[in-house]
């Protein structure tokens, strides 16, 4: 394991993209940030711009409207950058999947690393799937 | 030559203040875990970030806006946050006694960090970077003029003295500065000024997370940005060593002196970060009016004071 590597396993920086969501998943992502689960131990912070983003958590659903801006939040987010999508919303769509304006889910628009299910996801569920991402770096 | 670039790069420049202000901004993200009940990060996490930030990202460069002076400016913050360690630390870590006048060489090399923000904020032409920019530059008006009068207090103070060396060594032998009512008085004011410059909460307007999204820094990614961590974990170290060599006789490494040493500049951190968790950010008014009237009549009374000896 390379320096590179390590040092990004210990520090990732969470933005957080929020699409069409129910805003319950929003919620929950602010419960690992409380003292009980505190994120912060690992590293884990969540900041305000894309370009210092090294991991983008979208949750949600994408919709027509939401595509053009996930793709420009992407592209704007430094490299290496991981997404996970975030939510039954965001794997597959969830409720919102058959609705007329949603535009697929989100491994069809950008790549997906880690997928955290859920409707929405225990903050247990979130540490998983944060510590299955970081297995996979 | 040789001698003078050790002093630059390794110690007590950049490598040294560098990693002293490292662990320093743990202490301080630490101390702000245990406040608000949570176990916080651990003690290398300064390094990880700067490192990843250094090796890992990418640098991406704004599209429209002047690509050279926006990678320069977090070079020439570095340079100026470096230089003004040697001057601050020289004489604190008594490698060397400094020069006559070096307190005002300090006081303009500490505003050179700030200042090239603000350039390499205009530079990135992203308009949320330029509204942090003109927040900061708000900011030095207000409290670059308190800071002066501080350090006149302190000149003052010390009998007239503008070496560091015998402003520090004034206190010798137990009184310090901080031991009489102007003292109190010029470190408070001193400690806010400290934070401000540090763009600590409450004076974090200019890098406002939530509605600046990081305001004059936004535009910055990878390399670039991992300078700008540099140099303010270099000036999270010198600013708080500056304070203990104004008002705490300055640091002393014989026997348990180093001991002491360590917790003076820690009482300082800790002071500052119990100042930032307790606090709601303020706007550019309040800011502008807290230093402007408040501050500057508090350190006027303490120039008074000290006029009649106290
Ligand atoms: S996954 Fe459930 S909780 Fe989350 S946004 Fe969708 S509907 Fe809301």
């Amino acid at each position: 394991m390379g320096i590179k590597s390590f040092c990004l396993k210990k520090s990732l920086w969470v933005f957080h993209f929020a699409g069409a969501s129910c805003n319950n998943c929003d919620i929950e992502i602010l419960d690992v940030l409380t003292p009980r689960y505190d994120v912060e131990r690992f590293g884990i912070q969540l900041i305000g711009s894309p370009r210092h983003a090294d991991v983008l958590l979208v949750s949600g659903s994408i919709n027509q409207r939401d595509k053009p801006r996930l793709l420009e939040v992407y592209n704007q987010a430094s490299k290496p950058v991981f997404v996970v999508a975030f939510g039954a919303c965001g794997c597959t769509g969830g409720i919102f999947a058959e609705g007329n304006t949603f535009a697929g889910p989100l491994d069809q628009i950008v790549p997906v690393d880690a997928y955290i299910p859920g409707c929405p996801p225990k903050p247990e569920a979130i540490l998983a799937g944060i510590t299955k991402l970081v297995k996979t770096i | 030559m040789a001698e003078q670039l050790f002093y630059f790069f390794i110690y007590p420049g950049l490598l040294f203040a560098g990693i002293v202000g490292g662990l320093l901004s743990w202490f301080d993200r630490k101390i702000t875990a245990k406040v608000q009940f949570r176990k916080g990060p651990p003690l290398l996490q300064p390094f990880y970030d700067f490192l990843k930030l250094l090796l890992v990202k990418e640098t991406i460069l704004p599209e429209r806006g002047s690509k050279l002076t926006f990678l320069i400016a977090p070079l020439f913050s570095l340079i100026g946050a470096t230089l003004s360690a040697i001057f601050i630390l020289l004489p604190l870590l008594n490698i060397d006694i400094g020069f006559e006048g070096d307190v005002i060489v300090i006081f303009y090399l500490l505003t050179i960090p700030s200042l090239f923000y603000v350039i390499g904020a205009l530079a990135s032409g992203n308009p949320l970077a330029s509204v942090g920019a003109s927040r900061e530059i708000k900011m030095i008006i207000s409290y670059e003029l308190t800071f002066l009068l501080i350090f006149a207090a302190v000149i003052m103070k010390a009998g007239m003295t503008i070496n560091l060396q015998e402003i520090i060594q004034m206190q010798a032998g137990g009184n310090a500065f901080i031991g009489s009512i102007s003292g109190v008085l010029l470190f408070i004011a001193g400690l806010f000024c400290v934070q401000a410059k540090l763009g600590m909460v409450p004076f974090d307007i200019a890098e406002a997370e939530t509605e600046l999204s990081e305001g004059s820094f936004i535009e910055y990614s990878g390399t670039a940005y991992s300078i700008i961590k540099f140099t303010k974990y270099i000036m999270l170290f010198i600013l708080p060593a500056l304070l203990v060599g104004f008002f705490m006789a300055g640091f002393n490494w014989e026997g348990t002196g180093i001991l002491w040493s360590v917790l003076k500049l820690l009482a300082v951190v800790l002071l500052l970060t119990l100042i930032r968790n307790t606090n709601p950010r303020l706007k550019v008014k309040q800011v502008m009016r807290f230093f402007l009237v408040g501050m500057n009549i508090m350190v006027i009374i303490a120039i008074i004071l000290i006029y009649f000896g106290l």
